[in-house]
C-alpha cells in the first residue's frame, strides 16, 4: 500500500534493505509541501521569541514609558529606533508586547488542543467502540455543543465562569471537544470491524486494551490534522474574547486584548491596531498551512504509490 | 484425547442475527446458522464449503467465541459452551485460534512483526519475561519460514503470502488445539496458495493441530480435508469423508458445486449442472427444502417438508431423493 523507499531516498532500496523509518517517510511526504515548511518555520521562529522573549524583547511588555505615546513605527516620520513598532496610547512597546504575546497565544493554543483533544479522544473511543446508549448520549451531547455559534458558546462560558484567561481556555476547550469525538468516533467505527481488531480479540485483549493499544494508533492521522488546524482557531477564538473583553484582561499583552485597547485610536494612529492584527493572522495563516501538509503526509489516501 | 470424546464438536448450533425491517420497524431475523453438528478430532481437517452467505464465516465466529451461539452449543474438550455460559475463559480462548482470509487487513498496521507475535503472550501470560517472549515469538518466525530479520519490520513491507504466515504464526503463538482457517489461501496467488497449504499441513503433523477450514476452493478443499460439510443457506446438506462426496456426491447442490469445478485437462468434457437463480434471502428461507427453488430434481415433497441429515451410502445427506439414482 505505502512504497516508503520511492519517494524518500534518491538511490531507491532494494527490498531487503533496512526499513525507512515513519519520521523519514513522514518528512519525505511533508516537504514535498513547500508552504508547509514555510509555515512550520514560522511557527519554530515564533516559538523561540516566545521562549526567548524574557532576553531579546527591547522592553518590558507592561512599562509604561509617559513621555512616548502612541510613538509611531521607526520607518515612519517621528518613529524612534528605541520603539521599533511604535507604542502605544499608554507608552508600551508595541514589539516587546508582540513578544510576549506570543507566549499567551502558543500557552492557549497548546492547553486547549491538548485538553480537548484527550478528552475528546476517550469520549470518542469508547463512544465509537461500545456503541449502544454510551455513543447516543455522547454523540446528542457533542450535537447539542455543535448547534451553537462557537463564539457565542464560549461566550455563555466565560459569562458564567467569569472574565479571565484560564475560564477561556476552558471554554474554547468545550467548544472544541465535539470535533474530536466525531473525528475518534468515526474513525474507531470504520476499524473496530477490521480483522485485526477481531484477531486481537480472539487473543484475549480487552476493551481497554483494544481501544487503546489496537485501534487508537490506527485512528491518530486524522487527529493529529486536527489537532493542528483547531490549534490556530483556537489563538483565534482566544483573541476575539481578549478583544470582546471577556478573555485575558489588561494589562497582560494578549493579541486579542491589545487588539481591543487600541480600538479607538484605529484611524489616529494605524501601527497600535495594525500589529497585533497582523501577528495573529500571519501565526494562523503559518498553523494552517503546517496542518495542511500534515494532512497530506498523513492521509495514505493522498500518498503517491 | 478418546474416540468418544473428540477435540472439538457442534451440536445444532444455530446463530440468528436480529434486525429492524424498512417498515414499521417490524423485527426480523437473518438465519445465517441453523442447526450445524460436527466433530473434529486431532489432527484432523475438516473442510466447511459452501457459496458466499451460506454461513460459514458464521460458524467460524462462533467457534472462536468472537459471538455466542443463539441456540446450541460446542464442545471443546470436556468444556461446553453455550449462549449461557459467559464470558469464555482464557485457557479455551486460547485453545481455538483463527486466521483471516484477508491477510492485509488481519495485521494490525502499526504494529511491528515481532508486537503482533507477542501481543497473545503479553495478554495472556504477563508472567513470562520480555526476553522470553521474543524469544518465543523469534521460534515462532522461523517455524513458519521468515527470517530472523523480519521480526522488526511492519506489515506493509511484506507480500501477501509473507503475511498470511505472519497470521499463522500469531495464531499459533498460544498453543491452540483448533485452529480456524477462514478462506486462509483465497486472497493470494496460485504458487503462493500451495505454500501455505503446504505450510498448514507441515504445521498440522507437527503439533497434531485440529483444523477447521472453511473455503469455497474444491479443489483446495480436496488437498486438504480428511472430511467435508457442504452448506447450504445456514444449514449443512452433506457430511461425510471427502473421497466418499468429491467422488460420488449424493446431494443435488454438492453435485452442481462439483461441476462447477475446473478441471486442467482440455480432453475433458464435463457436464456442467447449472444452479438457475440466485441464493434465496436467509430472512425468509424457502419453505421445505431450502434448495428446492433451484434443485434440478425437486419433487413436490421438497417444497413442504424439510429432509433432515440421514445416512446414506456412508455420509449423512439431507434430501429426500438422496437414496435414488438421480
Amino acid at each position: 500500500m505505502t512504497d516508503t523507499t520511492a519517494v524518500s531516498t534518491a538511490n531507491a532500496a532494494p527490498n531487503n534493505q533496512a526499513p525507512v523509518g515513519p519520521w523519514r517517510e513522514f518528512w519525505a511526504y511533508f516537504s514535498e509541501n513547500k508552504g508547509a515548511v514555510a509555515g512550520l518555520g514560522f511557527f519554530v521562529v515564533l516559538v523561540v521569541v516566545a521562549l526567548l522573549a524574557d532576553f531579546i524583547a527591547p522592553h518590558d511588555p507592561i512599562e509604561q514609558y509617559r513621555e512616548h505615546f502612541l510613538v509611531p513605527p521607526v520607518w515612519v516620520d517621528g518613529g524612534s529606533w528605541d520603539f521599533l513598532l511604535g507604542t502605544d496610547a499608554v507608552g508600551r512597546d508595541i514589539l516587546s508586547r508582540l513578544m510576549f504575546g506570543a507566549r499567551y497565544s502558543l500557552f492557549i493554543g497548546c492547553i486547549v488542543v491538548s485538553g480537548a483533544a484527550v478528552v475528546g479522544i476517550a469520549i470518542g473511543l469508547f463512544a465509537g467502540y461500545l456503541g449502544g446508549w454510551v455513543d447516543t448520549v455522547a454523540m446528542r451531547v457533542m450535537d447539542i455543543l455543535l448547534s451553537y455559534p462557537p463564539l457565542l458558546l464560549a461566550l455563555v462560558f466565560v459569562a458564567i465562569l467569569g472574565p479571565g484567561l484560564e475560564n477561556a481556555i476552558v471554554a474554547i476547550a468545550v467548544i472544541q471537544l465535539p470535533h474530536y469525538v466525531r473525528l475518534t468516533r468515526a474513525s474507531v467505527m470504520s476499524e473496530r470491524n477490521r480483522d485485526y481488531v477481531t484477531s486481537a480479540r480472539v487473543a484475549g485483549a480487552g476493551t481497554l486494551r483494544l481501544v487503546t493499544v489496537t485501534i487508537l494508533p490506527n485512528c491518530m492521522a486524522p487527529i493529529i490534522v486536527q489537532a493542528a488546524l483547531s490549534f490556530s482557531t483556537a489563538i483565534l477564538d482566544a483573541a476575539a474574547l481578549g478583544f470582546l473583553g471577556m478573555g485575558a484582561q489588561p494589562p497582560l499583552p494578549e493579541w486579542g486584548t491589545m487588539l481591543a485597547e487600541a480600538r479607538e485610536f484605529i484611524l489616529r494612529a494605524w501601527w497600535v491596531v495594525t500589529f497585533p492584527g497582523v501577528a495573529i493572522l500571519v501565526t494562523v495563516l503559518a498553523i494552517n498551512l503546517m496542518g495542511d501538509g500534515l494532512r497530506d503526509a498523513l492521509d495514505p489516501k493522498l500518498k503517491r504509490s | 484425547m478418546n474416540a468418544q470424546t473428540p477435540l472439538l464438536s457442534g451440536n445444532d448450533l444455530t446463530r440468528h442475527y436480529d434486525i429492524t425491517g424498512k417498515r414499521f420497524g417490524e423485527k426480523l431475523s437473518v438465519k445465517a446458522l441453523q442447526g450445524v453438528s460436527f466433530q473434529l478430532d486431532k489432527g484432523e481437517t475438516l473442510a466447511v464449503v459452501g457459496e458466499s452467505g451460506c454461513g460459514k464465516s458464521t460458524l467460524a465466529r462462533l467457534i472462536t467465541m468472537i459471538e455466542s451461539p443463539t441456540a446450541g452449543s460446542f464442545r471443546i474438550g470436556e468444556t461446553v459452551v453455550d449462549r449461557d455460559t459467559g464470558k469464555p475463559g482464557k485457557e479455551l480462548r486460547a485453545a481455538v485460534q483463527i486466521v483471516f482470509q484477508d491477510p492485509y487487513s488481519s495485521l494490525n498496521p502499526r504494529q511491528k512483526v515481532g508486537t503482533i507475535l507477542a501481543e497473545p503472550l503479553l495478554i495472556n501470560h504477563p508472567e513470562i519475561s520480555r526476553a522470553d517472549r521474543e524469544k518465543k515469538a523469534r521460534d515462532m518466525l522461523a517455524l513458519v519460514g521468515l527470517r530472523p530479520e523480519h521480526y522488526d519490520r511492519y506489515p506493509h513491507m511484506f507480500s501477501g503470502g509473507q503475511r498470511q504466515r505472519i497470521a499463522v504464526a500469531r495464531a499459533l503463538m498460544m498453543n491452540p488445539k483448533v485452529l480456524v482457517l477462514d478462506e486462509p489461501v483465497s486472497a493470494l496467488d496460485l504458487s503462493v496458495q500451495a505454500q501455505i497449504l503446504n505450510l498448514l499441513v507441515d504445521l498440522q503433523d507437527e503439533f497434531g493441530l485440529a483444523y477447521l477450514f472453511i473455503s469455497h476452493d474444491l479443489s483446495v478443499v480436496r488437498h486438504m480435508a480428511d472430511r467435508v460439510m457442504v452448506m447450504y443457506l445456514g444449514r449443512p446438506v452433506e457430511y461425510g469423508e471427502r473421497d466418499e462426496i468429491f467422488n460420488n456426491p449424493k446431494h443435488p447442490y454438492t453435485k452442481a458445486l462439483l461441476s462447477a469445478t475446473p478441471v486442467a485437462d482440455p480432453e475433458h468434457t464435463k457436464q456442467r449442472l447449472k444452479l438457475e437463480g440466485e441464493l434465496p434471502s436467509p430472512i425468509n428461507p424457502p419453505a421445505g427444502c431450502a434448495f428446492h427453488p433451484r434443485c434440478p430434481v425437486a419433487i413436490d415433497r421438497c417444497a413442504k417438508e424439510r429432509p433432515d441429515l440421514e445416512a446414506v451410502a456412508g455420509r449423512d445427506v439431507s434430501c429426500w431423493r438422496a437414496g435414488e439414482s438421480v
